[in-house]
């Protein structure tokens, strides 16, 4: 089984402080990641391959330290790895992501699997999995908590939904994406460290993967940032003074009130 | 690329502090930017000399005339409607009506019994109707095709749909077979003079929103998480259209089949209908430290939330999380303890009517939405606060 897993750079979320002065994102000591949610994926195609044999994949669109998070994948046991980076990419929605991933994959793979995070915790919108799936014409099934089986060109997996879950079969090739429950990601192994230094990331330019400039980045996306702005403060508000045992005093009261009293 | 006018450039800073990505730095009294820079337009916005641009090709776009209404897509699975298209259907009205074009919801089943109505108590002026075994499960395929040939033929400008489990799955597919643009977990929408759906979400990450419009492409498709908007009362006496329509057998095969549909009942947290939620943060410290919290929510016959940063430490479960990634909850009371208030978590509980924050930095932004805030430790507060609870209540 060929496999493919698509993971992304983000900031680390622990690391993400607000500015209490200007209210704004204080990024300094940010540390950049592989997206959590991604390390599930990698792990899950690390497991499939190695149950099933075939070979592992990974990629990336982003700026060329992006290649960092790759490196850290060989380690954990992908085969190879491709950072897809270009200027032209810059101001991409998802939309235009979902193009140049699909231009990428196409390029270097003929997958029988695609394994996505369920969602990048910069953006959140867990739309790059399903639109990359239409690119490649696939059929998809998101928040994936387990793949049961492999057998004859069909996998079997429980999909989480809002009030419980759906056991689903789905024909390969396939497209997933995983949440954390999947399975619990491992550390590289000394052979696998030993590996990432020694490899190389290719890196695919916009003319590597015969990318259409129009759908691409900026240009290629249909929805614009128009503005940004702080969220809206609420009016009025009460700050309770004096000793502890006076706080204590006034916040059972109006806990009280608020909601056993009544 | 981002154009830095040199010239115009006075070296002040503003772009380098407020760029959410690191893409810029003064050099030489001149600002430059990197390969990391996305193209988001802050430093664009915060630029007070003008310096900055982000020049766009007009794209050819499609004719915009050709798209006209606006859609909900109405959840519903084993038998019942999600409440998140009540709520749809009530801000959609309001962006009907402001665009003079009717509110047609979407409904794809087996059996559509008398939901219709319900829709249309609900605001709906049409209701289109797609009934197909092939539809009695959830399945991406079919669901998203379905929607994709609707609108292919009735050329909605607005298409809705909750960022549940279903519509976070299905109507990115949509989306990119219509080649549109998406906009994920909105928490405001208008319709604008120009036309044009604002969609505002939080973004960057960081405590900022941003608002999102899609303007050379049709249909404008936007998910919103539920309570998000208040559910529009039901008037039995409203009239509306039902519409029945068909889909194609092949276009209904899907190549994932549902084998089983597991409902979990018991344990789950049902936090979203909590009348009193208690919720912790990173400032309750340890896995003991949050335990003053499950032990205040039980004193208090109230459910335990949490931000992501206690979830992640692993005090407390997922579903117990309150925020965009997590619960939305409209409590009548929301005590928040040791959590900063990052636009995430407030998105989640802000619609609660009384809100108490503890916190032992004055500047927690949480007190900004807050009716009531106590400056102190958690530790020297919540312990007596609990024994006097426990007085009052009498356990
Ligand atoms: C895309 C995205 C989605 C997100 N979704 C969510 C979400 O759904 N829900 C969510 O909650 N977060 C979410 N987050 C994370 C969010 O940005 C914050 O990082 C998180 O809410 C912070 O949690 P916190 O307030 O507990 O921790 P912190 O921000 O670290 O705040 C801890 C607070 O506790 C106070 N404190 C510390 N010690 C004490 C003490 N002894 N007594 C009193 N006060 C004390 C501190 O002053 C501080 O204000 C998301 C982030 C991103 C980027
Ligand atoms: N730039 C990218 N490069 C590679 N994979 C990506 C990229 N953006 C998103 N993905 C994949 O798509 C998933 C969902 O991302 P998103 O839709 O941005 O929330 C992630 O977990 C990744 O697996």
């Amino acid at each position: 089984m060929n496999i493919v897993v698509c993971i992304k750079q983000v900031p680390d979320a622990k690391d993400v402080r607000l500015d209490p002065e200007t209210n704004t994102l204080s990024r300094e000591g940010v540390k950049s990641v592989i997206n959590p949610y991604d390390r599930h994926a990698l792990e899950e195609g690390v497991r499939l391959k190695e149950e099933y044999g075939g070979s592992l994949t990974v990629l990336s669109m982003g700026p060329p330290q992006a290649a960092a998070i790759l490196s850290e994948a060989i380690s954990c046991g992908a085969d190879e790895a491709y950072l897809v980076s270009d200027r032209a990419f810059a101001g991409a929605d998802t939309l235009a992501t979902t193009y140049t991933l699909a231009q990428a994959v196409a390029k270097v793979a003929n997958p029988d699997l695609v394994l996505c995070g369920k969602q990048a915790t910069d953006g959140d919108t867990a739309q790059v999995g399903p639109g990359l799936a239409v690119r490649l014409d696939m059929p998809f099934v998101t928040c994936v908590k387990k793949v049961h089986t492999v057998s004859d060109g069909v996998l079997t997996l429980e999909r989480m939904m809002d009030d419980g879950y759906d056991v689903l079969e789905v024909d390969l090739p396939a497209l997933l994406t995983v949440v954390k429950e999947i399975n619990t990601p491992r550390f590289p192994s000394l052979r696998g460290l030993k590996r990432a230094k020694d490899y190389q990331v290719a890196s695919l330019t916009a003319a590597d993967i015969e990318a259409d400039e129009s759908q691409l980045g900026l240009g290629g996306s249909p929805t614009q940032v128009v503005k940004v702005f702080p969220p809206e403060k609420k009016g009025e508000r009460t700050m309770i003074e004096g000793s502890v045992t006076e706080q204590v005093d006034k916040l059972a009261e109006i806990i009280f009130e608020a909601a056993l009293g009544s | 690329m981002l154009q830095i006018d040199k010239d115009a450039c006075i070296g002040c800073g503003l772009c380098e502090e407020n760029c959410p990505f690191d893409a810029i730095s003064v050099e030489d009294g001149k600002a430059q930017v990197n390969d990391n820079c996305t193209l988001c337009g802050t430093c664009v916005d915060v630029c007070e000399v003008e310096a900055l641009s982000i020049p766009r090709e007009e794209g050819a776009g499609i004719d915009l005339s050709q798209w006209a209404g606006i859609w909900v897509y109405a959840e519903y699975r084993q038998g019942k409607l999600a409440q998140v298209s009540q709520e749809l259907l009530g801000i959609g009205r309001d962006l009907a009506d402001k665009r003079g074009v009717p509110l047609s919801a979407v409904l794809l089943c087996a059996d559509s019994g008398d939901v219709p109505q319900e829709l249309i108590a609900a605001g709906a002026d049409q209701v289109y109707v797609v009934e197909d075994d092939a539809l009695s499960h959830f399945n991406d395929e079919s669901y998203g095709a379905a929607l994709e040939d609707l609108a292919r033929k009735h050329r909605p400008e607005v298409i809705l749909a909750g960022a549940t489990a279903i519509g976070r799955s299905f109507i990115p597919r949509v989306a990119t077979s219509l080649n549109t643009g998406l906009t994920a977990d909105c928490t405001q929408l208008a319709m604008g003079d120009d036309g044009h759906l604002h969609q505002t979400r939080p973004a960057f990450g960081g405590n900022i929103m941003a608002t999102i419009m899609c303007p050379n492409h049709r249909p404008q498709m936007a998910t919103v998480r539920p309570m998000v908007f208040p559910a529009s009362a039901p008037d039995q006496s409203r009239s509306g259209e039902v519409i029945t329509e068909s889909v194609s057998a092949k276009r209904l095969k899907s190549r994932t089949r549902v084998v089983e549909t597991v409902i979990s009942a018991g344990e789950e947290v049902n936090l979203a209908e909590a009348e009193v939620v208690v919720a912790g943060g990173r400032g309750l410290e340890t896995d003991q430290g949050f335990d003053l919290i499950k032990e205040l929510a039980d004193t208090m016959g109230a459910a335990v939330g949490a931000s992501r940063a206690a979830v992640d430490s692993g005090w407390v479960g997922y579903p117990h999380q309150v925020g965009q990634t997590g619960k939305t909850v409209a409590s009548k009371l929301y005590v928040a303890c040791g959590i900063s208030g990052a636009i995430q978590h407030v998105i989640g509980m802000k619609s609660s009517e009384t809100i108490v924050a503890i916190n032992r930095d004055k500047n927690a932004p949480i007190f900004d939405v807050a009716d009531y805030g106590v400056v102190g430790d958690v530790f020297d507060l919540l312990p007596p606060l609990l024994e006097k609870l426990k007085e009052r209540s009498g356990k």
